[in-house]
């Protein structure tokens, strides 16, 4: 048995250029796995070539060499547009803006709109929009029209159209990155839902750290190459390295490191806010009176 | 405030005709059209008035909404009536002003021209404009036109442009109004000055209103693609479209009054109007 539902391997991919000799990779030998049921972040500033590697995974851009596994089938390029439909199903994709990706002026119909594709029959499309609509708690606006909706909502919506083509695996391409504070925290409860309780696997692009941070891996890309990879823990505590590439890291383990490069004994990998009090509480008790001065004149 | 637009004239509500198979609506509305050209005798021209205005109420549109729809076509209709009132020859003459002969057939022939654009703008409003959602119309053409796709119109493709032009209409006025507050922040003037320098004060807010059109375009197109979009064929619907007793009901009542239009036909009122 084979769990893995996306492999790719050496995967290259420049944008068609007018030169061919000068042509610059959007990205260069990417090997990664995705297994079943996990949540991936994949983590990079602006231009790392996180989008372009989203469009391949999805078989919206076709690789210029390497090679992408979806499940067990290699991707070709001489394959029928049914193959590809029927390949593009298990992976669907979330994109950034939420008013770009909504088909139908109403929530339900449009939530419809992928299965209707699929040529499914109508009463298990009902039945699937009624699904996908309860898992996003979006059921009382079902007969709403978009544009009546907050973006938070609208991208809720959008998940639901991609929940109702019953997916393997979803890839988040900064999902969050246009909404509003209140919208991203339900968008990310949604997305954690979906992995955890659903079993759903989770790709989720981003540039959020806190987004980052609820993932079980993290795969770091810069100019178009994989340069780090692990959990959280480990690829956050990597302080020197994030910086150099651009990318910030959650507020409490700058602390953490922060506090170390002073001197302090602070244990590696803390992410959250309450585990980062706690260790820096216990640090005082346990230390009463010797780090007082320090701490006080730091500030 | 800019976020509440209707689209089209459609005035969501309840009633009858509200709630009939848009399908059922358009078939019936042009049946209706081409009754109002059976019409002759003066009992059948009352009696389209009184269809007419039963279907107005049976909408539960106000009357004043109607009388509205008017307005823009107040020119055909003068403009016909009158050319009907002077250019219609007869016998019995009524008013003669140098030039001007006005017959009795004229007058006759300009109030059933009246008439017949009256009653064919009441209901065709009525019937589908007022009480059909853009989006309902546009389904039931795709159906009704369903047929046309074996001799390879694109029937499909152009009922999906028409969805997502209707989806995008609230979305690109609300962005309208953005880049407008936009300029106006830099400095821009939209209203003062002769028409051309307002039309040309507009060249800024259009284009980048293109551009992100064009933008969101491709954008979409993406998405639709990752939803497994490959055109019309082997596609599903949600929403089957069954006929429901009401729409029968409809279409024995449509049938009733132009079966009526036909009969009174051959009912002469008097002998003081004998057309």
């Amino acid at each position: 048995m084979n769990d893995e539902i996306i492999r790719t391997e050496n995967l290259s991919f420049a944008y068609p250029t007018d030169n061919e000799k000068n042509k610059i990779y959007a990205l260069k030998n990417i090997n990664l796995t995705v297994r079943k049921g996990e949540f991936v972040a994949i983590l990079g500033r602006n231009g790392s070539g996180k989008s372009t590697l989203a469009k391949l995974l999805n078989l919206i851009l076709i690789p210029n060499e390497g090679k992408i596994y979806i499940g067990d089938t290699l991707l070709n390029e001489d394959m029928s547009e049914e193959e590809i439909i029927s390949l593009r199903r298990r992976i669907g994709m979330v994109f950034q803006n939420p008013d770009n990706q909504l088909v139908a002026t109403v929530v339900e119909e449009d939530i419809a709109f992928g299965p209707e594709n699929l040529g499914i029959a109508p009463k298990e499309i009902r039945k699937r929009v009624d699904d996908a609509l309860k898992t996003v708690g979006m059921s009382k606006f079902a007969k709403h029209s978009p544009h009546q909706l907050s973006g938070g909502q609208k991208q809720r919506v959008a998940i639901a159209g991609i929940l109702a083509m019953m997916p393997e695996c979803i890839i988040f391409d900064e999902s969050t990155a246009m909404l509003d504070p209140k919208g991203r925290h339900d968008v990310m409860e949604t997305v954690e839902k979906l992995n955890r309780k659903n079993g759903l696997t989770v790709i989720t692009i981003t540039h959020n750290m806190e987004e980052a941070v609820r993932a079980d891996r993290i795969i770091v890309i810069d100019q178009g190459e994989i340069v780090k990879e692990g959990t959280p823990k480990e690829v956050f505590s990597d302080v020197p390295k994030m910086h150099s590439i651009g990318l910030t890291v959650p507020q409490p383990a700058y602390l953490c490191y922060c506090l170390k490069s002073k001197g302090i004994d602070m244990p590696n990998g803390i992410l959250t806010e309450e585990e980062c009090a706690d260790v820096i509480c216990n640090l005082m008790k346990a230390n009463q009176g010797k780090y007082d001065g320090n701490i006080h004149s730091t500030k | 405030m800019i976020k509440d637009i209707t689209l089209g004239q459609f005035f969501p509500g309840d009633s009858v005709i509200h709630k009939a198979d848009a399908r059922v609506k358009v078939i019936l509305c042009i049946f209706y059209i081409v009754m109002i050209f059976f019409a002759k005798s003066a009992a059948s021209y009352l009696f389209l008035i009184l269809s007419s205005v039963t279907f107005i109420l049976m909408s539960h549109i106000p009357f004043k909404t109607v009388l509205r729809s008017f307005r823009a076509l107040i020119f055909i209709i003068v403009f016909t009536s009158v050319i009907n009132l002077f250019w219609t020859k007869g016998e019995v003459l009524w008013v003669h002003l140098g030039a001007i002969k006005i017959y009795r057939e004229g007058v006759i022939q300009a109030v059933k021209m009246v008439v017949r654009l009256a009653c064919l703008l009441c209901t065709s409003g009525v019937i589908l404009s007022y009480t059909t959602s853009p989006i309902a119309l546009t389904d039931a053409l795709e159906r009704l036109l369903s047929p046309l796709k074996k001799i390879r119109v694109p029937v499909h493709e152009f009922s999906m442009m028409m969805t997502i032009a209707l989806r995008f209409i609230p979305t690109l006025v609300e962005e309208t109004d953005k880049i407008m507050s936009a300029q106006k922040a830099r400095g821009a003037d939209f209203s003062s000055g002769g028409i051309i320098a307002r039309v040309k004060s507009l060249v800024p807010v259009l284009i980048p209103l293109f551009v992100s059109a064009f933008r969101r375009a491709d954008e979409l197109a993406v998405a639709m693609e990752c939803r497994c979009y490959h055109g019309g064929k082997g596609r599903t619907r949600m929403t089957e479209m069954h006929l429901k007793p009401m729409d029968f009901a409809l279409i024995a009542l449509f049938i009733a009054s132009g079966a009526g239009i036909i009969l009174l036909n051959y009912i002469h009122l008097s002998l003081y109007i004998p057309i």
